[in-house]
């Protein structure tokens, strides 16, 4: 698909490393853009429809004119795919299209509703509280993502799947390798391959002990894979892609309200002294600013669709740019301002349509606790580091802060 | 001015945005699938009601006010 002209054009993901971790597309980039639906060059060589108006983002991921499936030739890809390796995506169905989509998402639909994730709340408060536990004991100083941002959402993840905590420095490694747009594809291939393996391994002895126990995966086992409705492979894929999306996201996702919240003493205030409503409020503040899913969501059109007044033609590529339609001024008032009062719900940090995360109930729960039970522990907790010179994951596709050090 | 509240469940993939927005109106069932509990809220507020429409990522739900 490249030719002459999408030399010219502006290259996306957009990326300027020194820049505020607040800004997800800066002034400059933005300029650059001609139009709410407009070209933009990929790394791979070819080009994508970028998309970024609130109301178009929302019509485009709920249009069943574009395809998710990124092994359709002329997707729009960030990086080289691996080799062909069939095998390493079966399960993976934020991949996949209509029934095949929908017969596996609706298998996992009822554990992450409101009131199962509720049953798991005083779960997450005692991870939480451990965590905190575990720094208040080690004293200051501390990088909050290594002893906080990331452990809380793992250790989450890992009991309601039933993976033991204890090989987590095996899983965020490979599944911090999936995510990195600059990894090698067979390096990518390899950590797909191993965690695939692993959860393999997991799900067999789950399979053959007389107690498959009462976890996710084990349920899952228990009530579909001996049913014979779910096939084994199909069932890792599932697990790999839970795994990987119940971590990553909200450890960015707390890393980055942390760093946002301790340059706004009133606002940590007003999360240690408020209650749960005010926190949920902001919560969803903090979802639509922050918004760590910053290379946006990929798409195909598999028959014509008319998009924000453009036609995208059968097979051409779409990107729905998350964090430009979360900064909406048709939507949000002053969308470039953070307001901890606004009522940011109509936001789209979960994406939308369809593919909509499965887990946002359990993302907001572990947000809400998380930040609440830090900003009262640690109501002195303030930065140990110059926040410009903060190392960032700017070639992840989970946007976020590699390290935060903290002190308090 | 009566709202009715519809909602079609096999177009819900059960994201539990309108049990988030409006508990006492929505509901999800064991598989997670929407259940509307109150098909004329009267006296529930329009603008939650109508957010519950918006939000809802399958365009599963329809409010009509007669």
């Amino acid at each position: 698909m490249a030719d002459v002209l999408t030399d010219r054009l502006p290259l996306f993901p957009f990326r300027s490393p020194d820049d505020d971790p607040f800004t997800p597309v800066t002034a400059a980039d933005r300029r650059r853009l001609d139009g709410p639906v407009t070209r933009v060059r990929l790394p791979t060589g070819g080009w994508t429809w970028l998309v970024t108006r609130h109301a178009d983002v929302k019509q485009m991921l709920r249009s069943d004119a574009f395809s998710a499936d990124m092994t359709r030739p002329g997707f729009p890809l960030l990086r080289t795919p691996p080799p062909a390796t069939p095998q390493n995506r079966r399960g993976g169905f934020i991949r996949m299209d209509g029934e095949e989509h929908l017969r596996l998402r609706r298998m996992l639909t009822a554990e992450f509703m409101i009131k199962n994730v509720r049953r798991i709340e005083p779960h997450i408060g005692d991870v939480v509280d451990g965590a905190l536990d575990a720094l208040v004991a080690a004293g200051p100083p501390a990088d909050l993502v290594a002893t906080f941002a990331l452990p809380v959402p793992s250790l989450v993840i890992c009991h309601l799947l039933g993976v033991p905590y204890s090989d987590h420095a095996f899983f965020q490694q490979r599944s911090a390798i999936m995510l990195d747009q600059s990894a090698d594809p067979l390096a990518v291939r390899d950590a797909a391959t191993s965690l695939r393996a692993y959860l393999g391994g997991l799900i067999e002895t789950k399979r053959t002990s007389g107690n498959p126990g009462d976890d996710l995966l084990g349920r899952l086992v228990s009530d579909r894979v001996r049913t014979g409705e779910l096939e084994i492979g199909e069932l890792i894929g599932m697990a790999l892609l839970l795994l990987i999306a119940g971590h990553e996201t909200t450890a960015n996702m707390i890393g980055l309200s942390v760093l946002l919240l301790l340059q706004r003493p009133a606002v940590w205030q007003r999360l240690r002294d408020g209650g749960d409503a005010e926190a949920d409020t902001l919560v969803e503040e903090l979802l639509r600013y922050l918004t760590i899913v910053r290379t946006g969501l990929p798409r195909q059109a598999i028959r014509d669709v008319q998009i924000g007044g453009r036609l995208i033609r059968a097979g051409e590529p779409a990107t729905a740019l998350l964090s430009l339609a979360n900064r909406d001024d048709d939507v949000f008032d002053d969308a470039d301002g953070f307001d901890p009062y606004r009522q940011a719900h109509q936001h789209l940090a979960f994406g939308f349509g369809v593919h909509q995360c499965i887990g946002q109930p359990l993302a907001r729960a572990e947000l809400r606790i998380a930040l609440t039970r830090l900003a009262r522990r640690l109501p002195g907790l303030s930065l140990a580091a110059d926040p410009a010179q903060l190392p960032k994951r700017d070639m992840s596709i989970v946007y976020g802060l590699a390290e935060l050090p903290v002190t308090w | 001015m009566s709202a009715h509240v519809r909602a079609d469940r096999d177009v819900c993939i059960g994201a539990g945005n309108c049990v988030m927005t409006l508990a006492r109106v929505f509901d999800q069932d064991d598989d997670g699938v929407v259940v509307v509990l109150d098909e004329h809220p009267d006296g529930e507020d329009p603008e939650l009601l109508q957010r519950a429409v918006v939000m809802c990522p399958s365009g599963a739900i329809t409010v009509t006010t007669t």
